[in-house]
């Protein structure tokens, strides 16, 4: 056969004549929430694709304008909701570094086991969703069976299991208690046998591997220009982690690596992600065996933190300082200026550009969505690809809808 | 008569009405189409994986396809993008069908009070259970699933007769007054899109 | 105190009209539209500013003492020192146009799109330039401040199916 019949005839469209035209999504099981692809095939080959999105945009940064940075911790919440506090954790930072505000050291563990526990639940998420796109059902039910061991710890901590809306300005919205240590400690010890299951399920399944290798290539310098963070970064040999590099929370204290690759294929994707777990399950050991003691909030700020709830509901003080905190024309005020603060979230950095005019509430909050740019590189990496590969390349990126389109 | 029927055939028959026969089969074969379209979709999940297991209430058969289905479970908000879509899979489900409309945005878009998100999906498709929450539990949504089952049970015809009399809009008034004055004041009763004219 | 992209600018732009100025260790520069490109250009290639984090726009119509009405926000990354510059110009009504980054990281793509879906701001050159997130045909710019939160009726002009004729 001659060479160029064997390569996609994408250089001229003159040539696109005998192409097909198919549409994937908006409601289709691999595209887990709501995303559309609109695919040029020749034959089964992926020639082109061009996504279409916006099928999930809520107005999130219209509410962030109308929303105090207490109140919109709710809302961040729902943007990637595989992750949610997360989310919180990011907003909060962004607006501590704005308001220019110092955490107290046990907060900083507490926010920082979060972190890791939902990038453990995000990537479990991700890997058990995309072998279930695969055709593999089993994986998907052994990662919800650790995803529902976080969920109970959220829920120990906040009460709600899912959208735990945990952070305030500067602390939380409770200190822990000793069973919630318990219970992290349980994890910790019971993880490494689930990823084990879990690791020797998907990644040396053999299936596995050859619709993942050497699919959806995203070279380094792609990576780089196209604005990719995190796993996907990391997979294309880009050594950058927000941890390291700008650490935040109480990152300094711990000991762990950055997980890259070089491929920049889906396998060495998911493997960044494996990898991540266990740094991320050794972050927790750390911060759990070395909790700080003392209170959450840091009352050195006045009114711009809130009190503790049970001098709260105990003091007329508590109370004072309470309503002095939540009612709008006693607030405190912010700077008039603007900053720009990102955290690492599972999926990659995840900015939030606020623009404050002075009172306590975003003029503007840009939220800075790695998933939005991941998902503009789709095109790159399946161009060439089959059209069954389309599903692994989705699943290995992680889109999420919500913090696609916000 | 009866009794000489009794004495040939014994126990291995027995007589019903048509209408319940129907609706047993159908409450206990329900196939959801998951339409998931944001964080409620997860929790779907959760109560389709291995600690809730929906299975155990006879709905497991997820299909995404929405001619093999016979129950939507709308789980998230749906905004203006994503609402023709969803209607037109609703359209394309065969008879009998039924609604589940899971979460708070879904029932009356929540928290997002917004420009783009549909303030509750019962204003443009008819849904017949509501599950509270933001989102809902595993629990509540299995729940939700056994009540739509006694609910057939209960009512179920066998020619779907009990769907004909719902001929009008079930769900709120696509418009609220407050909304409908603030748009006309806003607009100078002038609005800047014909495709997008609210007043008609 | 400086920073090295300041320091780049100055040699490679001598005559550049900049305000800088830093807020929490963050260092930002204010420029005119029409020296957008070079300086980008320039602190892409001289600087080593190899990633644009984020695009965004600010609309200032609300807030006090604001001169012009719409701020656009360059956020850049040089991922080999960890360096981050903010590069801010402003554009006004009638005229919102500015030239597309596109070729310098294609990466601006979708974040120009989506500034356009949000504030109606047109860029110049861009490869594909249309809405993003919002549907073909909508009217409005829902992030301008003059926009309501509830909209102007959009979410709610849709057909209602009942449950007979369905």
């Amino acid at each position: 056969m001659p060479l160029e019949l064997l390569e996609p005839n994408t250089s001229d469209p003159s040539k696109r004549e005998g192409l097909w035209t198919l549409n994937f999504g908006p409601q289709h099981p691999a595209t887990h929430t709501t995303l559309r692809l609109i695919l040029q095939l020749d034959g089964e080959m992926v020639v082109d694709a061009e996504p279409d999105i916006g099928f999930l945009h809520s107005g999130f940064e219209k509410l962030g304008e109308s929303l105090d940075y207490n109140q919109y911790v709710t809302i961040v919440d729902r943007m990637n909701y595989i992750s949610p506090l997360a989310n919180e954790i990011a907003w909060h930072h962004s607006v501590e570094a704005l308001l220019d505000i110092e955490l107290t050291p046990r907060c900083k563990y507490i926010r920082t086991i979060f972190a890791e526990l939902m990038r453990i639940h995000d990537h479990l998420l991700c890997l058990g969703t995309c072998v279930l796109d695969l055709g593999g059902a089993t994986a998907f039910m052994y990662a919800f069976n650790e995803r529902e061991y976080i969920y109970e710890i959220c829920e120990r901590a906040s009460g709600q299991r899912f959208h735990t809306s945990y952070t305030r300005v500067g602390g939380l919205l409770y200190d822990v208690t000793d069973d919630w240590i318990a219970m992290v400690r349980k994890f910790v010890r019971n993880f490494h046998k689930a990823y084990n299951d879990f690791s020797g399920l998907v990644m040396k399944n053999r299936i596995f591997i050859e619709r993942t290798r050497d699919v959806g290539v995203l070279s380094y310098e792609d990576a780089i220009a196209g604005g990719a963070t995190g796993p996907v970064a990391r997979a294309s040999g880009v050594e950058r982690d927000l941890r390291i590099d700008e650490p935040y929370l109480a990152y300094d204290d711990f000991d762990f690596n950055i997980c890259c690759s070089r491929s920049g294929d889906c396998y060495a994707r998911f493997q960044v992600r494996m990898m991540e777990m266990l740094q991320s399950i050794k972050i927790i050991e750390q911060a759990i065996e070395n909790l700080p003691s003392g209170p959450v909030f840091n009352e050195a700020y006045g009114k711009v933190v809130l009190p503790d709830k049970t001098e709260v509901y105990r003091s007329i003080e508590g109370l004072i300082h309470h309503f002095e905190s939540i009612m709008p024309n006693r607030q405190a005020d912010g700077p008039k200026d603007s900053l720009y603060a990102a955290t690492e979230s599972p999926n990659g950095e995840l900015g939030y550009y606020l623009v404050s005019d002075g009172s306590f509430r975003a003029y503007r909050a840009r939220t800075r969505p790695p998933s939005l740019l991941h998902f503009s590189l789709f095109p790159r990496m399946i161009r060439g690809c089959m059209l069954s590969d389309v599903v692994a390349v989705l699943g290995s990126i992680n889109i999420i809808a919500a913090e696609l389109d916000r | 008569m009866a009794s000489e029927v009794n004495k040939q055939l014994g126990d291995n028959i027995f007589l019903t009405k048509l209408d319940a026969a129907a609706s047993w089969a159908r409450a206990n074969s329900l196939w959801p189409m998951p339409f998931a379209t944001a964080c409620c979709g997860i929790e779907l999940m959760s109560a389709a994986a291995s600690r809730h297991d929906l299975s155990r209430f006879g709905s497991e058969v997820m299909r995404f396809s929405p001619r093999q289905c016979d129950l939507m479970i709308v789980a998230g908000r749906v905004v203006m993008k994503m609402l023709p879509v969803l209607q037109r899979i609703w359209l394309q489900m065969p008879e009998p069908k039924w609604c589940i409309s899971m979460g708070a945005c879904a029932c009356s878009g929540g928290v997002f009070d917004t420009y783009a998100v549909v303030q509750g999906i019962d204003r443009f498709i008819p849904v017949d259970v509501y599950v509270p929450g933001c989102p809902p539990r595993p629990e509540q949504l299995i729940r939700s699933i056994i009540d739509l089952q006694e609910m057939i049970q209960a009512g179920g015809t066998f020619n779907a007769r009990e769907f004909k009399r719902r001929d009008t809009p079930e769900g709120p008034d696509r418009f609220d007054e407050d909304e409908l004055l603030r748009i006309r004041e806003r607009n100078g009763l002038k609005l800047a899109s014909p495709k997008y004219d609210p007043i008609h | 105190m400086s920073s090295p992209a300041k320091e780049t600018l100055s040699v490679k732009l001598p005559n550049l009209v900049g305000y800088w100025s830093e807020f929490r260790g963050q260092w930002r520069v204010k420029i005119a539209v029409s020296s957008l490109l070079p300086v980008l250009r320039s602190l892409r290639n001289d600087a080593g500013f190899n990633q644009l984090t984020d695009l965004t726009c600010v609309d200032h119509l609300e807030l006090a003492g604001a001169t012009d009405r719409f701020e656009l926000v360059y956020v850049l990354l040089n991922i080999e020192s960890g360096e981050r510059v903010i590069v801010k110009t402003f554009v006004n009504e009638p005229d919102l146009k500015v030239p597309s980054v596109t070729s310098i990281w294609f990466g601006a793509d979708w974040l120009e799109r989506e500034v356009y879906d949000m504030y109606g701001i047109t860029f110049d050159g861009h490869p594909n330039f249309k809405r993003l997130l919002l549907p073909e045909g909508f009217a409005s710019f829902p992030l301008r401040k003059d926009y309501p939160q509830q909209g102007r009726g959009e979410r709610h002009n849709f057909p209602v199916i009942t449950r007979a004729e369905s």
